[in-house]
This record gives structure tokens, C-alpha cells and sequence, in this order.
């Protein structure tokens, strides 16, 4: 149908997007691959010697960096499971008929739209600090000694914060599918005797399937830099007990200042991400089809 | 409604609900309630939940001591700017794509979503060397405009997908049979294509506004003093000194109200967008 002229048109039309995008993408990747292969710190001036892949060898027999990766996964891993099985029981539940159907839905998703230092600091001075916190509070009036959350489980801290961020997405994301079910074949299944659990595993579950998948893809790439949780609460510690990938790098550039180190660690957080998005992508790819 | 539901098992699920639904909330409405306090009472314990003075004086106090408007106006300039230069720039692509796709269009978007894959890492230490070494740092207005390019930048993606995803629900039919009926061709954007076009357009900006509002990564490390939008702003409530509960608790209210809100009427569009069209 798309005559010449509209293709070129077409063609026009999409070049800012594409060329804005794809320089993006290349040209800050080329110069930090590049400042990779220098011996180059702010804090030594002079000329930056070419090291070949020493920055790289540095980076990866640092204790710090099979550390950051250990809490990388465990952040990750630990919220999605959270939110996940958390927003599959609220989808469920919010999908039945309520009183104040609405409101109800507007209170649950409203974590979603804190930014990430005010939800962090909430949680870190409001909720976790050990003389005025609330669960302070609450652990006394039951009986219990106040836990130091985030000096005693610093990174389980920082995962109850991601998750109760992520957890409201998961579950719109899961609801939205639910609403598509077929009531009919809900109706089928009571009539041939299924009941909640068989119904649940055989009818809801494969339903989501593409709903989930597309919750664990869409948060492993939020959480996989997740950054300004740790940075407000903890600044990667006590030591390196929450000190992930993307605050492993930021702290070599920014307070260490060597820019041939971080930059090694970021190129590795590049391919990291890339092996996560593949085999991500690949596992549940089916389900991304259509 | 296809079904009868027994008001008594309604009244359990409702119950049920609204426990989960509060408990979610909690965070959100302490901290609203906190803004209301002295700080004094902030940390008094017991916890008082309603029955205290209640103040705005913590509101006026934030304001005066850290010129809280300023840096409201940076969160404006930085998530409306983003948002208004990635409308000028992917309108146009989402447009030809929805509208004349070619063979490659498909591979096109999936590229573009690759892209979000990257960490920021990845691109971070040129730009952090660029606003040092340029001094975009000691520069309010640098920094603001590095700020609104760089989340143009990573907001792209969605911006051009989630448009895509709205124009290709508008039927081609429409277009030729303005054509037949002789339009021409700024008449057919006009009175055709646009009307047709606003909702997608306005759900698109709201979502990436709230994106912009709310992003953290970089704003925490390319924002100057001046030019700090709230995310950065609240930041420095990290470690302050003596009782400051009520007055974090106004600043935070005063910086995610607005998104909130904005969120609320965004539900739907948010799914669409955040799921890449995958989910609706």
C-alpha cells in the first residue's frame, strides 16, 4: 500500500528517534570500554597508560566483586519472589467483588509511586530505626527486643523496602490479566467439580503465565541497578553487606575515582545484564511470543 | 454480573481486602500524619496516631530552611522537559511505524527495547566525566538541561512504544476515506488523526512524567546544588542531625502527592506502558 513517498517519509521520520537511541547506546558503551584498557585515576593526573585487561583482572579477583554479584542475586531474587507470590494472592483477592472495589485498588498501588529516596527514608527512619521506629514499637509491645534492621539484616532491610515498591506493580500487572480470564471457563471448571486448588493450578496459573513473565522481565531489569534504596539507607554497608553491582561501580568512580577500574566493572555489569535479559528472556520466552 | 455472590462471603473478602489494602497504605499515610505533628510528638511513645496538635508549621519550616519550591520547580522543569523533547522526537517515529510499517519495523521496536536492557552503569562514567570535567556540576542551568537530556534518553524506549501501541489502534480505514473525500494531508492530521491521537498522546506523558519524577539514579549523580529535583533533594535527609521526622514527613508528602495523584488516574495506562504493550 505505502507508496514511495510515504516510505521515505517513513524513513524521515524515524531517523531522530533511531539515531538519538542508537548513539546512546553506542557511543558512551565505546568510551567506557575504552577508558576500561587505562591506567586512569582523577586523583593521578598525568598520561593514562594503556593496561591492557589489567583493570578487568583487578575488578574480578576483588573479594568485592563475587560479593556484589552474591548480593546482587539475593536482592533481586528475594524481592521478585516477594512480589511475585505477594502479587499473585492480592491479584486474587482484588479480583473478587468488594466493597470499595476502587479505593481498595488505589491504596494498594500507591507504593508504586513513591520515588525511591522517600520510600527509603520512610521505611529507614520511620519504620526500621531502633529507638523511634514503629516496628520498634511493635516489637516491644509483643515482648521483643527492637531489631537494628538495617546494622543486623542490612540486606533483608533493603529487600522489604524494594519489594513493598515493586510489590503494587506485580500485583496491577497480575490483576489486569485476571480481569481478561474468561468467566465461562471458570463457570465450566465449578460445573465438572474442580475445586479452588485444582482450578487455581490449572486454569489461573497457565492464564498468568504471560502476565508473570512479563513482571520478572520488566522488574530484573529495575532491580538489577537498584541504587538509591542503598544508597540513602545504608551506603553499601555495615563493610560490603548491601553493596551491589551498580553501587560496587559507583563507588569506584565517584569515591574512589578511578576511572579504569569502574569503568572495567561497568562493562561487566553491561554483559551480566545481557547474560540475565538472554536467559531471562529465553526461559519464559514462549510466553513473549504473539 | 454473571454470578451471585453471597453478600456474607462479600463482606469477609471486603474485610479481608481493606486490611491488606491498609497495611500496604501505612507507610504512606504515617508519613502523612507525621507531617502533621511537632516533632516532639513525631517521636513520642507510645506512637500517637490521630490525637495530637496538629500543625502545618513543619511545612513552612521546610520551605524556609531549604528553599523547597526551588527544587520542586527542578523536579517540574527536569520530568516535564524529559517528557516533552521524547514526545518531539518519537511522535513522529511511532507515527511511521504504526502507520507505514515495513519488514523491519518490528525488529526497529525490539532494538529499541533492548536498549532499557542496559544498565546504567554501562553509560554512566562518560557522562559523570563529562559533567565534571565540563563543570555542568557548578552550573544550574547545565545541569538541568544535561538531567532532562539524559531522561529523554533512557525513557525513549517506552515513550516510542507505548505511542506505537496507541496508533496502530487507529483503523487506516479512516485515513483514506478523509483522502477519498479529498482532505489534504494537514487537514487529515488535524481534524483526522489528532482528535484520535490525544488520548494515547496524554496517557504517554502522564506515565513518563511519573518515570521522570520519580527516577533516581541519575539525577542523584549528575544534579548540582541548585538544580537538585526532589528526589536528590529529599536524599539529604539520609543522615541529618537532631529531630527531624515531621519535617522529612512534609517534604516527602509535598514530593510524591502530586505523582500520586497523577498515578491514580493513570492506572491503566500504566500496565500498557510499563508492560510494553505486552499486557492491557
Amino acid at each position: 500500500m505505502a507508496t514511495l513517498h510515504t516510505r521515505s517519509a517513513a524513513r524521515v521520520m524515524m531517523t531522530p528517534s533511531v539515531l538519538l537511541l542508537f548513539a546512546w547506546m553506542i557511543v558512551p558503551l565505546a568510551m567506557t570500554i575504552y577508558f576500561s584498557t587505562l591506567n586512569y585515576n582523577l586523583l593521578s593526573p598525568g598520561a593514562h597508560d594503556f593496561i591492557g585487561l589489567l583493570n578487568y583482572e583487578y575488578f574480578v579477583t576483588d573479594p568485592a566483586f563475587l560479593n556484589s554479584l552474591i548480593v546482587t542475586l539475593l536482592l533481586v531474587g528475594g524481592a521478585l519472589i516477594i512480589t511475585v507470590v505477594g502479587g499473585i494472592a492480592l491479584a486474587l483477592l482484588l479480583d473478587q467483588p468488594i466493597f470499595g472495589q476502587g479505593i481498595v485498588r488505589m491504596l494498594v498501588l500507591a507504593p508504586f509511586f513513591v520515588m525511591p529516596t522517600v520510600a527509603a527514608l520512610i521505611w529507614k527512619h520511620m519504620f526500621m530505626n531502633p529507638v523511634n521506629g514503629l516496628l520498634a514499637h511493635l516489637f516491644k509491645f509483643v515482648g521483643l527486643d527492637p531489631l537494628t534492621w538495617l546494622e543486623t539484616v542490612p540486606l533483608f532491610s533493603i529487600v522489604i523496602i524494594v519489594a513493598w515498591q515493586w510489590l503494587p506493580f506485580a500485583t496491577l500487572i497480575l490483576l489486569t490479566a485476571l480481569q481478561s480470564l474468561d468467566e465461562e471457563q471458570k463457570e465450566a471448571a465449578e460445573m465438572d467439580g474442580a475445586g479452588a486448588v485444582s482450578k487455581f493450578i490449572y486454569i489461573i496459573l497457565p492464564h498468568l503465565a504471560r502476565a508473570i513473565t512479563v513482571v520478572i522481565l520488566i522488574e530484573t531489569i529495575f532491580l538489577l541497578s537498584a541504587f538509591a534504596e542503598i544508597l540513602v539507607t545504608t551506603n553499601g554497608g555495615p563493610g560490603t553487606a548491601t553493596t551491589n553491582l551498580t553501587y560496587l561501580v559507583y563507588s569506584q568512580i565517584v569515591l574512589s575515582q578511578d576511572v579504569g577500574g569502574a569503568s572495567a566493572g561497568g562493562i561487566i555489569a553491561v554483559i551480566l545484564a545481557n547474560i540475565v535479559a538472554i536467559f531471562v528472556m529465553r526461559a519464559v520466552g514462549k510466553n513473549l511470543e504473539a | 454480573m454473571a454470578r451471585n455472590v453471597s453478600t456474607r462471603r462479600k463482606v469477609i473478602v471486603s474485610v479481608a481486602a481493606w486490611a491488606v489494602a491498609l497495611l500496604i497504605f501505612f507507610p504512606i499515610l504515617w508519613t502523612i500524619l507525621t507531617s502533621f505533628k511537632t516533632e516532639g510528638e513525631a517521636v513520642a511513645s507510645p506512637p500517637q496516631f490521630l490525637f495530637f496538635h496538629w500543625t502545618l508549621e513543619n511545612y513552612f519550616e521546610v520551605q524556609s530552611r531549604s528553599n523547597y519550591f526551588l527544587h520542586f520547580a527542578n523536579s517540574v522543569i527536569i520530568a516535564f522537559g524529559s517528557t516533552i523533547l521524547g514526545l518531539i522526537v518519537a511522535v513522529p517515529a511511532a507515527w511511521a511505524m504504526a502507520f507505514s510499517p515495513t519488514k523491519r519495523t518490528k525488529d526497529v521496536l525490539m532494538w529499541m527495547l533492548s536498549t532499557k536492557m542496559m544498565p546504567p552503569v554501562g553509560a554512566f562514567i562518560p557522562i559523570y566525566l563529562l559533567f565534571q570535567g565540563f563543570g555542568l556540576l557548578n552550573s544550574q542551568f547545565a545541569s538541568r538541561v544535561g538531567m532532562v537530556v539524559v531522561l529523554m534518553l533512557i525513557n525513549l524506549p517506552i515513550i516510542v512504544w507505548m505511542l506505537y501501541t496507541y496508533f496502530k489502534e487507529i483503523p487506516g480505514e479512516i485515513l483514506e476515506a478523509a483522502r477519498m473525500d479529498g482532505a489534504s494531508l494537514a487537514k487529515e492530521i488535524i481534524y483526522v488523526l489528532t482528535p484520535m491521537a490525544i488520548p494515547g498522546l496524554a496517557s504517554t506523558m502522564l506515565l513518563n512524567i511519573i518515570l521522570a519524577w520519580n527516577e533516581a539514579f541519575w539525577t542523584l549523580n549528575l544534579s548540582s546544588v541548585d538544580a537538585a529535583p526532589l528526589s536528590t533533594f529529599i536524599a539529604s535527609y539520609s543522615s541529618p542531625e537532631g529531630l527531624f521526622y515531621a519535617k522529612l514527613s512534609a517534604a516527602s508528602t509535598m514530593a510524591i502527592a502530586p505523582i500520586l495523584i497523577l498515578g491514580w488516574f493513570s492506572q491503566k495506562q500504566l500496565v500498557r506502558g510499563l508492560t510494553f504493550g505486552a499486557v492491557k
